[in-house]
């Protein structure tokens, strides 16, 4: 059972960073969303199976949220508002994903780096938890600098929370109140952010957080 | 090895199997290719041409003359039987349906991909030695996509050999076979990245159309656009080669299952070749699936979908190292 057990944990968590990963490689709105679906079904069943091992019941509840709330529902509206805002066939141009994958390897290497030697004593199955939540998180901070599409920061910004999850999941003893506010805020911040990409796109037109910085500096410029 | 007889007899006995092992490489390359366009000509419901017809191609080549441009050094002549060895002793050397054979010694990962390195070497400067436009620019697409499928197929050997202990390949299939290593994400993404590796070297769909003749698409055909006659059988056969090589080194990590571990058990042997076959079939089929489902790439994308098997790549032997179990 421990063998399984932690091989089946490991296998659902090392499948997230590498979803995480087929993220930033996405340059189609649509493909991206979908994969960002996937990424937090993996989440709920990588959370599920900790439930499952450390005898938590309360995880369980953690991971019905994960895959409801972030599998199901906020990739249905998201999907919604791409197709509100007209941009669901639009394709981004990715800022070189050579390198971007490259600096990916990275963040995921430095991951594994920095939480393996500090966590020497700790249980196998908490330790390659961190990691991969480290990683998960670091690659959705790199997905939020590198694109420029305010949807594609959401997803980047959904992703990287997964990650929080992940570690949180992996930290036994973790109180669910904890876990609920967190999956509250996220919502919270969904819907903030829904309102402001719609107020973006009413003032510029575009969803492109790029012309944000130009009326920036064009305001310094004319003032 | 003195004078023993018996030793002397268990020396030939293994030979003869080695022996076995590189003819049937030979043989069964042109059928894997002649299968693989059967089921891609039913699946778009052609018939198709019969399974061994490229037999028939290889035996019509041979008897063609071979024309050379005024303008090719020896180098020219030389160089599709160079590749051609090259890379039929890579395809010998990877395991299909027994391990430990005689050369299995010299069966290690980094030299099979040094040879197979090797034989593109020859094949990129003959392409290139005529002079002309065609032979160029494949060249220079052929070398482009090399460049990064070859850093993949490295970081997929480093992988498979951290969690075996050793890059020889027919102690790794050994391994594997013995040993179950369990559930292992890091074999599943060198899985996925060896067969992009797989379909880029090899000039397969996504990547290259090995039945094209439109001029700005092609890559290994136009390299070798100025090869007539035997020289160009020797090409072909080289290629259906590295099919087969890539095809049964797909086989040997990954479904290990059914291969022989002594060659002293004829029954052994015989389950060996059996599932060998069925391995065989089973890839190719798989080959052509996927030639069939998926567009052909524009050849700058082609760096980002080799790219993409070498992050896999990386990406496996960077989880290994979370994994516990090594």
């Amino acid at each position: 059972m421990g063998d399984f057990a932690f091989d089946l944990a490991h296998l659902l968590s090392g499948l997230m960073v590498v979803v995480s990963m087929v993220l930033l490689y996405q340059d189609r709105l649509t493909a991206m969303l979908n994969v960002f679906a996937a990424h937090a079904m993996l989440l709920g069943a990588a959370v599920g199976w900790q439930a499952e091992v450390q005898g938590a019941g309360h995880l369980w509840i953690t991971a019905g949220i994960a895959f409801v709330f972030k599998g199901i529902v906020i990739p249905a509206a998201l999907h919604a508002m791409v197709r509100r805002l007209g941009i669901h066939r639009e394709i981004e141009t990715v800022v070189g994903v050579g390198p971007t994958l490259i600096a990916a390897l990275a963040l995921t290497a430095l991951a594994v780096l920095v939480v393996m030697p500090a966590t020497e004593y700790a249980n196998p199955l908490a330790r390659e938890d961190l990691a991969f939540a480290l990683a998960v998180v670091l690659l959705g901070l790199l997905m939020m600098i590198t694109r420029r599409n305010a949807v594609s920061q959401i997803v980047g910004f959904m992703s990287l929370e997964n990650g929080l999850i992940l570690a949180a999941a992996g930290a036994k003893g973790m109180p669910l109140v904890v876990e609920v506010s967190v999956a509250f805020s996220v919502l919270i911040a969904f819907i903030v952010f829904g309102v402001f990409v719609f107020r973006i796109r009413e003032r510029f037109d575009t969803v492109d957080i790029g012309t944000l910085e130009r009326y920036r500096g064009e305001q310094q410029d004319g003032a | 090895m003195t004078g023993d007889p018996a030793l002397i007899g268990l020396s030939l006995h293994e030979l003869v199997w080695q022996g076995c092992q590189m003819l049937l490489m030979l043989v069964i390359a042109p059928a894997l290719v002649g299968l693989i366009r059967k089921v891609k000509a039913r699946l778009l419901s052609r018939r198709g041409p019969p399974v061994f017809q490229p037999y028939r191609e290889l035996w019509r080549l041979m008897h063609k003359e071979a024309v050379v441009a005024e303008t090719a050094s020896p180098l020219f002549r030389m160089a599709p039987y160079g590749q051609f060895a090259a890379t039929w002793v890579a395809a010998a050397l990877v395991p299909s349906f027994a391990t430990g054979l005689m050369f299995s010694w010299s069966a290690d990962l980094i030299a099979i991909v040094a040879l197979l390195g090797t034989a593109r070497f020859i094949l990129a400067l003959a392409g290139m030695d005529v002079g002309t436009a065609f032979g160029g620019i494949g060249t220079s697409r052929e070398i482009l996509f090399a460049s990064l499928a070859e850093p993949a197929l490295l970081m997929i050997t480093f992988t498979v050999a951290l969690l075996a202990g050793t890059t020889l390949l027919s102690a790794i299939a050994d391994h594997l076979l013995l040993q179950p290593v369990g559930l292992r994400i890091s074999l599943a993404l060198c899985l996925v990245a060896l067969m992009v590796v797989a379909l880029t070297e090899t000039g397969r769909v996504p990547v290259d159309n090995p039945a094209t003749h439109l001029e700005l698409t092609m890559v290994h055909e136009a390299m070798v656009l100025e090869y007539s006659g035997r020289h160009l059988a020797m090409i072909e056969w080289a290629a259906a080669l590295k099919l087969t090589a890539y095809l049964s080194l797909i086989a040997c990590l990954f479904v290990p299952f059914g291969m022989a571990t002594s060659t002293e058990d004829p029954v052994a042997m015989a389950i060996g070749l059996v599932t060998y076959f069925a391995k065989l079939v089973g890839l190719g089929v798989a080959v052509a699936v996927i030639e069939v489902s998926v567009a052909k790439m524009r050849v700058f994308r082609v760096t980002d979908f080799v790219g993409g098997a070498f992050a896999l790549a990386s990406m496996a032997a960077l989880l290994l190292f979370v994994s516990r179990g090594f």
